[in-house]
């Protein structure tokens, strides 16, 4: 197993009038050749944010601070622009949440599609054979191609632009919550999508709020709290054994088929990431925590093979 | 873009003036330069639009101006249109401290009567056809900076570009083809404004002699000149001229009035 993307001890923040917000502290974790990794939390916990800084198209506020991002063993914190331009869309590539919008609403697809590739070097001719085939591998009619945006429907949208994302064969695309725009059943339809891209040998992070989506569809999951990593693990160790207090109230929040319990959301708010809580950052809403929680910061640590958890509790036991 | 009426009408006037500049001298019956006549004849079949006090025909002199205020115009409008578009994109687009700078000269530029800006320019420049074009230029610039530089503040946070980035294409091409055609309709209807008013401004510095110099002919010249001779009855040397002046400016107000017409229209649809 090779890993495609290594991030380590990264920290993102964002310079605002309102103040400094530490929008990702402390991160780290990789990703494995062909693997999809669920990327999980409450909004503003920093999944996009990471997901940005990785693209390096972090908004003018934001700045990475410390730490490396490693794709393809290159570090890509010390890219050029110009080199930037050759790594996005052709190692790495990023489908947004919002499909009714990603695509310039007064140019064909084609057209876009093929301008895409032309940058990337590839001849008008290669570009649209290849656009096209692309184009058909995830499943938009061939008439809309030649279609403007309007013409389309957003689940079509969505799959022009994993079309787009994937076309030359990256290793990682970063999927930031792909299906929320959408209804149920297109939903299933780009899940279903995104694991085929997987077993073309791209690898995936799929960010989502959506645990148990996350649970049903990815390799392994990824519980970020606050900008923070509280737990990683392969899916069916955190379905069957969640570690973390936050990821245990997270799956209990859940509505479960058949079940009689109403499910039960996490007491108390999000922190305040101009200034986050001293300790365990999630300590003012963590039902067990104790004196050293409210002190002492803990580290994420391997508790058992491949389970990695950031709680003082837990590494007691 | 739908056709409509004034758009039509405008095009039409602005054509007919165009081709008459540019075919002038096969319209014009005489040397616009040399006296063709008796001194201040009023219409008649030889001199359709009369003579002058040096005896020149006036319809030739008319068709003769339209050269020089079509070549100003057009310089001054393209050359604002360009500069003003160039410096909004990149201004907005970058934004940080070279937004500030620009954004703070633009604003000065514009809290400037433009007339009178032109003027104080055009006579700083030196008195030539040239220098009042950039002139007029320099005061239309900030209309376009402040349009296109607000445009690209908005669709820049649209997420079809920050899709173009996430695909490596680079900013200029961004630029060019996800920003730019989505100002084409404002653009449009900017330009043909500032065409009207550059059609006036370019009469005034005229009329101060900071264009074109005697005997070239210049329709705000020949109206500022026709003005002494109203009173010996020489009604001919001031109608002309300054009907041609407020002709064109009339005719790139109504273009600019039908194409944001139709683009309403279109929205609506
Ligand atoms: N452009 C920005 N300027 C300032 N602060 C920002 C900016 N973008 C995000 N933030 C802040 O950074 C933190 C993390 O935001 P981020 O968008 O990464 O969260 P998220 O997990 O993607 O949330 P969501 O599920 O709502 O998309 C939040 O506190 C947010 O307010
Ligand atoms: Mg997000």
């Amino acid at each position: 197993m090779s890993e495609v993307l290594l991030v380590e001890d990264l920290y993102v923040k964002y310079y605002t009038r309102r103040g400094i917000i530490s929008a990702v502290s402390g991160v780290t974790f990789d990703v494995i050749k062909g693997e999809m990794l669920a990327v999980v939390g409450e909004s503003g916990s920093g999944k996009s944010t990471l997901g940005y800084a990785i693209m390096r198209l972090l908004p003018r506020s934001g700045a990475v601070e410390r730490g490396r991002i490693v794709l393809d063993g290159e570090d890509i914190l010390r890219l050029s622009e110009e080199e930037l331009r050759r790594i996005r869309g052709g190692k790495v590539s990023m489908v947004f949440q919002d499909p009714f919008t990603t695509l310039d609403p007064l140019r064909r697809v084609l057209d876009q599609f093929r301008e895409f590739l032309a940058e990337h070097g590839i001849d008008a001719e290669r570009g649209r054979i290849i656009a096209e085939e692309m184009l058909e591998a995830v499943g938009v009619p061939k008439n809309l191609a030649n279609a403007y945006p309007h013409q389309l429907s957003g689940g079509q949208k969505q799959r022009v632009a994993i079309a787009m994302a994937i076309a030359l064969n990256p290793l990682l695309v970063i999927a930031d919550e792909p299906t929320t725009a959408l209804d149920v059943v297109i939903q299933r339809q780009v899940m279903d999508l995104l694991d085929d891209v997987k077993k073309r040998g791209t690898s995936i992070m799929f960010i989502t709020h959506d645990i148990a989506l996350a649970i049903e569809r990815a390799d392994r999951v990824m519980i970020m709290y606050g900008g923070e990593v509280m737990e990683l693990a392969e899916k069916s160790m955190l379905a069957k054994r969640a570690l973390h207090p936050y990821t245990v109230g997270l799956l209990s929040s859940m509505p479960r088929i058949g079940s009689e319990k109403l499910p039960s959301s996490i007491p108390g708010y999000p922190p305040d990431l101009r200034s986050p809580p001293k300790g365990c950052i999630f300590h003012p809403r963590c039902p067990y925590a104790t004196e050293r929680c409210r002190t002492v910061k803990p580290i994420l640590s391997e508790v058992e093979k491949n389970h990695f958890v950031k709680c003082h509790l837990v590494k007691a036991l | 873009m739908t056709l409509n009426i004034y758009t039509v009408i405008g095009l039409a006037v602005i054509l007919v003036i165009v081709l008459m500049a540019l075919l002038a001298d096969f319209i014009a019956p005489y040397s616009p330069v040399e006296a063709s006549g008796m001194e201040l004849e009023s219409p008649n079949p030889l001199h359709i639009m009369g003579t002058d006090n040096l005896g020149r025909d006036v319809f030739s002199r008319v068709v003769y101006g339209a050269r020089t205020v079509v070549v100003v115009v057009l310089i001054a409008v393209i050359l604002s249109g360009v500069i003003g578009t160039v410096l909004g994109l990149v201004s907005g687009y970058i934004s940080g401290i070279l937004d500030k700078i620009l954004s703070f000269v633009m604003d000065s530029i514009y809290a400037f009567p433009s007339l009178i800006l032109a003027i104080a320019l055009s006579v700083a420049l030196g008195p030539n056809i040239f220098n009042a074009a950039v002139a007029i230029a320099i005061t239309y610039i900030p209309t376009y900076f402040r349009m296109v530089r607000g445009q690209v503040l908005s669709i820049k946070n649209e997420s079809f570009v920050e899709m173009a980035r996430a695909l490596g294409l680079p900013i200029t091409r961004i630029m060019a083809r996800y920003i730019l055609p989505q100002l084409t309709q404002t653009l449009v209807v900017v330009f043909s404004m500032n065409s009207a008013d550059a059609v006036l401004t370019e009469a005034a510095l005229s009329f101060f002699g900071l264009t074109v110099q005697p005997p070239t002919p210049d329709w705000g010249f020949d109206l500022y000149k026709g003005r002494g001779f109203i009173l010996s009855g020489a009604w001919w040397m001031l109608i002309f001229p300054g009907g041609m002046i407020t002709l064109l400016a009339l005719g790139f107000a109504l273009l600019s009035e039908g194409v944001s017409q139709s683009y309403v229209v279109k929205e609506g649809e």
